[in-house]
């Protein structure tokens, strides 16, 4: 059974009730590394929050399933919620400053949840923080429990945060950009121990990342969003050698190389479009090289063009309407 | 090659005021002797992490802040030493574009003001002129003259870029610092705002001083690179000799670092720990407590930047003498 | 895509906000009622007329007479009129020099801590003791008045208008505009105080208010503007003899502060909410 399984997964906000997210159908295996890459305005952060169940109040579910081991999530309410992200979620941000209590030294912070999701006793809890630490490679980490959080640099603070996610042995951590604030010496440092993590926990994880370079070390699957929408899904190595949606290509070929020739960049055209102006019909259309008039006229849905690899686009099958299939 | 800017012992020390009545206050080496050169038509590029002081050369080739010691030439004439109608006429031949496309236009100036300032300053034109000069500008940036009685709040992040360059290019200038220009801009638009700087550079005959902590972007612009640690530079020379065999210590881990470009190299190289914020050595090279190759003597005196025998400049005793071990294959 | 002008797009804001709305009808009114005292007022209200000595409201009289016969209704609008012109003069007052000291500290910041410790040392005084002190030393005038609430008034506009230039310089436009060659008054004037103006003008609603509240308590205890020129304060210190038996003569003066007071209060409120950036969705 999926570790998480997303199903035509729909979020709108505001009394407009824009759709924020839309169609979004996904899963996490066991063990898995999933990772979603999208732009600014593509959705991938509600998606993170909707997972936790931590959308914000403007927010709201308008349809479709999320499932945790089978459990449906949103049918199940608050309460189931909360149990699994005290148990079997945990979340690392872009900025861990916002995540930590700034008047509380770190090494607390971690034996809090030790004490309060292990039940640990206090010497216990202390040891285990200390272990906890080293395991995420913070050095002299003894001393470095009593430390508060301002007098850490960004590095080390995501590190206390994977800790805090290893103390609750979570299942599935959401790591939502949990790198681009950082020094590409201390990123690589991170996605090192991250995979290292995954390797000796078993842990699977939903890595959000505007970084195609981040998605390459990471992850196993790539779901690519634009707008609100699954634009495609495949096993990462499909996505960097045979992209099929014209999005993901375009989005491969605009980032510089650091290596080989240096060409000009193929650009896209435009920007990503505002939430309250998403096309009707296929929302990369009025961006894409390879539009035809019936790109218009509905957003194709995600279908497998081969085992694994899902695509909404009526160009790689084609044909015309996504409704008479092969 | 002809030289346009020229830079000698830049330094610039940061005092954090202390009280009216009690003293005190810290001093920062943000950029600690600096010596660099642009050529005419070449791309700079000024690469480093948090704290490297980056960004305050950038300002400080421009005398936007005051050096504290060290001269900057800009075409031979010592922009240091200049009076300050000499420096106002000066500007109109060096800009800058920011990284921040939002904070970087005033949001209650219409587009037509924003670019019509930098004539008006200069008292050039009637207002009808310099509304036509503003229209031409946007042209060359490919926004349309529409654009003009708009505010900055109407437009997306890309197009407010190019407002921004449309600004520094109103003076015709030959010189432009361009900061971090597309830190905050998604990966489909960065690449719009690269082309563009590259194809206005050909068109206009523009010489760049290119701010970036985005590797990949800073080799895929430059001419030239230079890399700088803790206020110095360590390495400097041609963008892809640099990426092809970097000398540096410090250099090599920051390329080491750079994510992968294909799964299949994921995970090839893992740089030591430690971070910008690690305690640095008093005294001998700043990368010395980071660095795998550290000898005694890094620990005790600091390396001036030395000449390779392929024409690059490196700031370390055993790439001079050529005692490190060849650069690992990069990811 | 809009292509309104932020001007009107602001104008239409304003008139949406509640506060703004009934704050400002009420100051309208108020200023409107002042302003054609001369032609309004059913009496001069100077004359005294003692057999008409303390009568209560009525049809004659709408607010009543005091212990010399004049009529309070005639006598609060001539007495609005100075309290509103006192306030006026030291909004202007206040909202020039505590611009220009404000900004010259925010500004430059050699000068910050001497022009602020100095502003820090005024605020210290308590500002009606302050002003009391100013209008003994001078003696007891309409320009003195304003003289002295606009010494209590300033370190706090300046402080409000610093702090405002302080975030407003850091900004990469003005850095822009050093750029190209401007000079520190443009990019003063240009860059850094249309963006400071939001909070000024919400401060000197407030200031207006306090004002006010000032003039009549400076007044009330006989350091406001001499006799026999009402002000709304004197004519309560005036009526506070004959509390028991002829209460209108402090209660509708009373309430005519109050009024004014609150209808500040709503309009700095309105003018705060839609004049914060985070107004606009």
């Amino acid at each position: 059974m999926a570790t998480l399984e997303i199903d035509a997964l729909e979020v709108r906000i505001g009394a407009a009730g824009l759709k924020v997210l839309e169609d979004v159908t996904l899963r996490v295996e066991p063990g898995e590394v999933l990772g979603i890459v999208g732009e600014s305005g593509s959705g991938k952060s509600m998606l993170a929050l909707a997972i936790m169940e931590l959308l914000p109040g403007v927010a709201r579910y308008a349809g479709g399933t999320l499932r945790w081991d089978g459990e449906d999530m949103i049918a199940a309410g608050p309460d189931a919620w909360r149990k699994r992200r005290g148990r079997d979620l945990a979340m690392i941000f872009q900025e861990p400053m916002t995540a930590l209590n700034p008047v509380h030294r770190v090494g607390r912070q971690v034996e809090e949840v030790l004490v309060r999701r292990r039940g640990m006793s206090r010497d216990a809890a202390r040891r285990e923080a200390q272990a906890l630490f080293q395991r995420v490679e913070i050095p002299r980490a003894a001393a470095m429990l009593d430390a508060y959080p301002h007098e850490m640099s960004g590095g080390m603070r995501q590190r206390v945060m994977i800790a805090m996610a290893l103390a609750t042995h979570a299942r599935l951590l959401i790591a939502d950009e949990p790198t681009t604030a950082l020094d590409v010496t201390v990123q690589s440092q991170i996605l090192g121990l991250l995979r290292d993590l995954r390797r000796d926990t078993g842990m699977s994880m939903l890595f959000i990342t505007h970084d195609l370079g981040v998605i390459a070390e990471m992850a196993d699957r790539v779901a690519v969003l634009y707008a609100g929408r699954v634009a495609e899904t495949a096993p990462v190595r499909e996505i960097f050698d045979s992209a099929r949606h014209p999005y993901t290509r375009a989005l491969l070929s605009a980032i510089p190389k650091t290596s080989g020739p240096r060409e000009r960049l193929a650009s896209i055209p435009g920007s990503v479009p505002a939430l309250d102006a998403f096309p009707t019909g296929c929302r990369f259309a009025p961006r894409c090289a390879m539009r035809r008039d019936a790109c218009d006229a509905r957003a194709p849905r995600l279908r497998d063009a081969t085992a694994g690899h899902a695509v909404a686009c009526i160009e790689p099958f084609g044909y015309v309407s996504d409704e008479d299939g092969p | 090659m002809s030289r346009l800017v020229e830079i000698e012992g830049l330094t610039k020390i940061f005092e954090r005021r202390g009280s009216l009545f009690f003293g005190g206050g810290r001093a920062t080496r943000a950029v600690d002797g600096v010596d660099l050169t642009i050529a005419k038509g070449e791309t700079l590029g000024l690469v480093g992490e948090s704290g490297s002081g980056k960004s305050t050369t950038g300002r400080l080739v421009l005398r936007l802040i005051e050096p504290t010691a060290g001269t900057i030439r800009f075409e031979g004439e010592d922009i240091g030493r200049m009076s300050r109608a000499a420096l106002r006429a000066a500007r109109q031949r060096m800009q800058i574009v920011f990284q921040d496309p939002y904070g970087s236009l005033n949001p209650r100036m219409t587009v037509a003001d924003i670019l019509a300032e930098a004539l008006t300053i200069h008292g050039e034109g009637s207002p009808a002129e310099r509304k036509r000069r503003a229209a031409e500008t946007l042209d060359l940036v490919r926004l349309p003259a529409s654009a003009l009685d708009r505010y900055p709040h109407e437009f997306s992040g890309g197009q407010r870029q190019r407002i921004g360059i449309a600004r520094a290019l109103m003076l015709r200038p030959s010189f432009i610092v361009c900061d971090e220009v597309v830190s905050a801009l998604d990966v489909s638009v960065q690449a719009q705002i690269i082309n563009l700087l590259q194809d206005l550079q050909r068109e206009l005959g523009l010489t760049y001083l290119f701010i970036s902590h985005n590797l990949a972007v800073v080799r895929h612009v430059s001419t030239r690179i230079a890399v700088m640690y803790f206020g110095r530079i360590v390495e400097i020379g041609a963008a892809d000799a640099l990426f092809a065999a970097p000398a540096h210590p410090y250099t090599r881990d920051l390329l080491a670092a750079l994510p992968a470009e294909h799964p299949d190299m994921r995970g090839a190289h893992r740089p030591p720990p430690g971070d910008s914020f690690a305690p640095r050595t008093e005294g001998g090279c700043r990368f010395a407590a980071r660095c795998r190759y550290a000898e005694p003597r890094c620990g005790a005196i600091e390396p001036k930047l030395e000449t390779l025998p392929d024409g690059r400049e490196v700031a370390c005793f055993r790439a001079i003498d050529n005692s490190l071990p060849a650069a690992g294959e990069r990811a | 895509m809009t292509s309104a002008s932020p001007v009107r797009d602001l104008g239409l804001r304003l008139l949406r906000n509640r506060s703004f709305a009934v704050g400002g009808g009420l100051i309208f009114a108020v200023l409107l009622i002042a302003l054609t005292a001369d032609w309004l007022a059913p009496f001069d209200p100077l004359r005294n007329a003692f057999r008409m000595r303390l009568q209560p409201p009525g049809a004659a009289h709408w607010f009543g007479t005091d212990h010399y016969g004049r009529d309070i209704l005639s006598r609060v609008m001539y007495g609005t009129r100075i309290s509103l012109l006192i306030g006026g003069l030291v909004v202007v007052v206040t909202g020039a020099l505590g611009t220009v000291i404000g900004a010259v500290a925010g500004f430059y910041s050699r000068l910050d801590a001497p022009i602020m410790r100095l502003m820090d040392a005024t605020m210290a005084f308590p500002s009606i003791v302050l002003a009391m002190i100013v209008s003994a030393v001078l003696g007891a005038s309409v320009v003195n008045v304003v003289v002295a609430l606009s010494i209590a008034t300033i370190p706090h506009t300046a402080r409000i208008v610093r702090a405002s230039v302080l975030v407003a310089r850091e900004h990469d436009y003005v850095e822009a505009a050093r750029a190209l060659g401007a000079g520190d008054l443009r990019i003063l004037f240009r860059h850094v105080l249309i963006n400071c103006l939001g909070p000024l003008i919400v401060r000197l609603t407030y200031v207006f208010a306090i004002a006010i509240l000032a003039e009549a308590t400076l007044s009330f205890v006989g350091a406001g503007p001499p006799p026999p020129a009402p002000s709304l304060g004197s004519i309560i210190a005036q009526g506070r003899d004959f509390m028991r038996e002829a209460a209108w003569i402090t209660i509708f003066p009373g309430l005519t502060i109050l009024v004014c007071v609150l209808g500040l209060n709503l309009l700095g409120d309105g003018l705060r909410d839609v004049l914060d950036p985070r107004s606009r969705s």
